[in-house]
């Protein structure tokens, strides 16, 4: 009866997955665990790549950081799970991942059909399109009849379709999996363009050994809001990746940095004292220590930061605050009040 | 589960329980351990099924394939079958999806069985250069993983070539790029049905002269050059027809316009590097079958067919290979299997086949997982279920005439 052990473990596995695919408990999860699953992208300069050591940097990972931060106390308890277009939202709902954050696009489909939660837009982008400037083409209404490579599963690649269909124009979709493919097949000539959000183009291209010859053509033909997404049905734990996000836009508004962070305990606003859990049980409310803020901006930094050092003008991608300002200096970012 | 003969039964036992007495019995504990694992089988899956809905209720989704009347709203420049736009629904992409798959397969199954055949006979080979070189040749691509080959066919094809605008001409029409073989396309003018009607016809009448041809032989032992008639009938009578109706067929040349080639017909990199690594990988298994199908058939058949004076090409039709088939031809089945499956890979090169595009793309763009699963599932079980039922019927053949 060799069978007999395989269907017993096949049983218990079919079981276990009913438990840990329940939904609520998130926060208990990742507690008893130890450590945050947050799904990322396989790899995109300055918004998630691993270095030398294979540890994990980045604009995404810097957020799925400092929810670490927050949970659990120390930034550097995360497990990157690696996803391409296509399989991210699977392993989130799979409960692969805690939470995603990876260069995500906020649409309806999204959040209704594939039955995601989003909380609030971590970057504004919008989709380009990267050609050499050898080809000679100053406007995205020159490409008709070339060849696009275009990440499959992505809102980009229905953008493309529209943004040609609408303009009469046609052209020879090259299907690709990961970003660095995309890179690859762009590099050898099997596209003339290759297109996504902006800021992937502009992370890209820092990668290339001749950045000059490569521009980004002026239409931006749609709106990329990304930002992080979890399941539905953990109310909690919603809140918390929403919270996260925000302490950091209200740190970088009200000046608490990385390095000031301890003086900014005895400051004199309240909303300050709030933020960093001196006042108030704002930490107690979501289920967090006192100080999960003052973690987040102690370990990782508040939004300027993790933008300067990641993406900022002084880094080989380049991205100016643009969009990404935050309101007072007439860019979008905005948190509501700690109150 | 088979039950041995009961002549070693032991006496009846009446001591217990009936289901002790049951369970002692050889026989009857078999069918029960047959009805306790279909119950267990059948039990799990229910498990699983009772999972799946339960978790898709968890994140409020419901199970319904109404998304494939929706539009698909991506694009697919490889579609040589369907017309396909991107304002089409997800139904038709599986269709366009669909014919990829069937596209390489069938291309594939054609080219690997050439090749293994051609390879397997050379490995046979009394020269001993060939057969090791053929041998090396065959080692080398049965143990590196079919999707290296097709990752390094496609690298070479895409990154060695040059970019359309320096593209290879081959002669005045042909030309090679890193964007793809791109050759002339046929167009089929007014009349030319009258053509295909005369190809057809000349078929059916090659199937009756064979039989006919058969019968004198049977009767009287004159042979007529059958292969060289059957051609002439093939070639003069199309040929003809083709004259007659006014030659209606004009090509269709490929020419350079802004960034890529226009007209003609395009064998793009992604068709090309599946399609030749699928064929060569499952060739090299197919010449390991081929040879040992040859080598199944008894030296002394082969001697006696000589000895009855048989010339050598003879020999191998009429004696060598009626039973070398028999022996290859399961073994063959379960490898156009394999190719059939391992077309999926298709998606490491973005060659748009079923699992690219409505288990790839619809998936993604609508989130239906466990639907898109499904019917991707479904359809290769068919694909294989129809394979297995071609090479069944062929196998059965051949035995008879074999025989
Ligand atoms: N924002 C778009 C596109 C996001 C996207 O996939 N971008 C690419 C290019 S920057 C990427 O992140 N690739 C990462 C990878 O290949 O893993 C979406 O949400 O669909």
């Amino acid at each position: 009866m060799k069978f007999k052990p395989t269907l017993i473990l096949s049983a218990a596995t079919l079981a276990l997955g009913i438990t840990s695919g329940a939904q609520a408990g998130t926060l208990e999860d990742v507690q008893k665990r130890g450590s945050l699953n947050c799904v990322v992208s396989t790899g995109v300069p300055g918004f998630a790549y691993t270095d030398e050591s294979g540890e994990w940097h980045g604009f995404d990972v810097d957020f799925c950081r400092a929810t670490a931060a927050a949970v659990l106390g120390d930034a550097k308890k995360i497990k990157a799970v690696t996803s391409t277009g296509k399989t991210r939202f699977t392993l989130l709902n799979s409960a692969e991942g805690d939470v995603l954050w990876r260069n995500t696009t906020i649409t309806f489909s999204r959040d209704v059909g594939v039955k995601l939660r989003f909380h609030g837009v971590n970057y504004y982008d919008g989709q380009g399109f990267l050609v050499s400037k050898d080809l000679g083409v100053n406007s995205a209404k020159e490409l008709d009849g070339a060849s696009v490579c275009i990440q499959t599963g992505t809102t980009t690649e229905l953008n493309l379709a529209d943004y040609f269909f609408a303009n009469g124009m046609k052209y020879e979709a090259v299907p690709i999996e990961t970003n660095d493919e995309g890179r690859q097949n762009y590099l050898a000539g099997r596209c003339d363009v290759y297109t996504t959000d902006a800021s992937g183009l502009a992370a890209t291209r820092s990668t290339f050994t001749d950045p000059a010859n490569h521009i980004i053509l002026p239409e931006i033909i749609s709106k990329e809001p990304l930002g992080p997404a979890t399941r539905h049905g953990d109310d909690q734990w919603s809140d918390i990746v929403t919270w996260v996000y925000y302490a950091t836009v209200t740190a970088e508004e009200k000046g608490v940095t990385q390095a000031n962070v301890d003086e900014m305990k005895s400051s004199k606003d309240p909303e300050i004292l709030r933020l960093l859990g001196v006042e108030g049980n704002q930490g107690e409310e979501l289920g967090l220590p006192a100080d999960w803020a003052y973690q987040i901006i102690k370990q990782v930094g508040n939004y300027g930061e993790i933008f300067d050092r990641n993406i900022g003008p002084n880094t080989p991608i380049g991205l100016e605050r643009g969009l990404n300002a935050l309101w007072t200096e007439g860019g979008l970012q905005y948190s509501p009040p700690f109150r | 589960m088979n039950s041995t003969p009961a002549t070693t039964a032991p006496p009846v036992d009446t001591s217990g329980n009936v289901i002790t007495r049951l369970w002692r019995h050889e026989e009857s504990r078999s069918v029960i351990i047959q009805i306790v694992t279909m119950v267990v089988l059948f039990a799990l899956l229910a498990l699983a099924a009772r999972n799946v809905a339960i978790n898709l209720e968890a994140i409020g989704k419901e199970f319904s394939f109404d998304f494939l009347w929706s539009t698909a709203a991506y694009d697919i420049t490889f579609s040589p079958f369907i017309e396909y736009t991107s304002r089409d629904t997800h139904m038709r992409a599986m269709w366009v999806g669909i014919g990829n798959t069937l596209l390489v397969a069938v291309c594939g199954i054609i080219l690997a069985s050439i090749l293994g055949f051609l390879m397997g006979v050379m490995r046979l080979s009394k020269n001993w250069l060939v057969s090791r070189i053929v041998y090396c040749v065959i080692e080398f691509t049965r143990n590196v993983p079919v999707l290296l080959h097709i990752l390094l066919i496609h690298g070479v094809i895409v990154t060695t070539l040059p970019p359309p605008k320096q593209a290879i001409p081959l002669g005045e029409h042909f030309f090679i790029s890193n964007r793809g073989f791109f050759v002339p396309a046929p167009v089929f003018e007014e009349g030319f049905w009258l053509v295909v009607m005369a190809f057809i016809a000349a078929i059916v009448a090659i199937v009756f002269f064979k039989r006919w041809a058969k019968k004198v032989q049977d009767a009287t032992g004159k042979i007529y050059p059958v292969f060289w008639i059957s051609l002439g009938l093939l070639v003069g009578f199309t040929g003809l027809m083709f004259l007659l109706t006014g030659m209606p067929l004009s090509w269709d040349f490929p020419v350079l316009k802004g960034f890529n080639y226009k007209g003609g017909m395009a064998l793009r990199p992604e068709f090309l590097a599946l399609w030749l690594a699928l064929s060569y990988y499952t060739a090299s298994f197919i010449a390991e079958i081929v040879r040992g199908g040859i080598i199944s058939v008894s030296h002394g058949q082969t001697e006696a067919a000589r000895a009855l004076g048989l010339r050598q090409n003879r020999v191998l039709q009429l004696v060598v290979v009626p039973q070398a088939l028999r022996v290859i031809i399961p073994p063959l089945a379960s490898q156009y299997l394999n190719l059939t499956k391992n077309s999926s890979l298709a998606i490491a090169i973005g060659y748009m086949d079923v699992v690219a595009t409505i288990g790839g793309i619809s998936l993604m763009q609508t989130g239906k997982e466990m639907e898109t699963m499904s019917i991707v599932i479904v359809i290769y079980l068919i694909f294989s279920l129809t394979i297995s039922a071609i090479m069944n019927w062929f196998n059965r053949r051949m035995k008879l005439v074999a025989r």
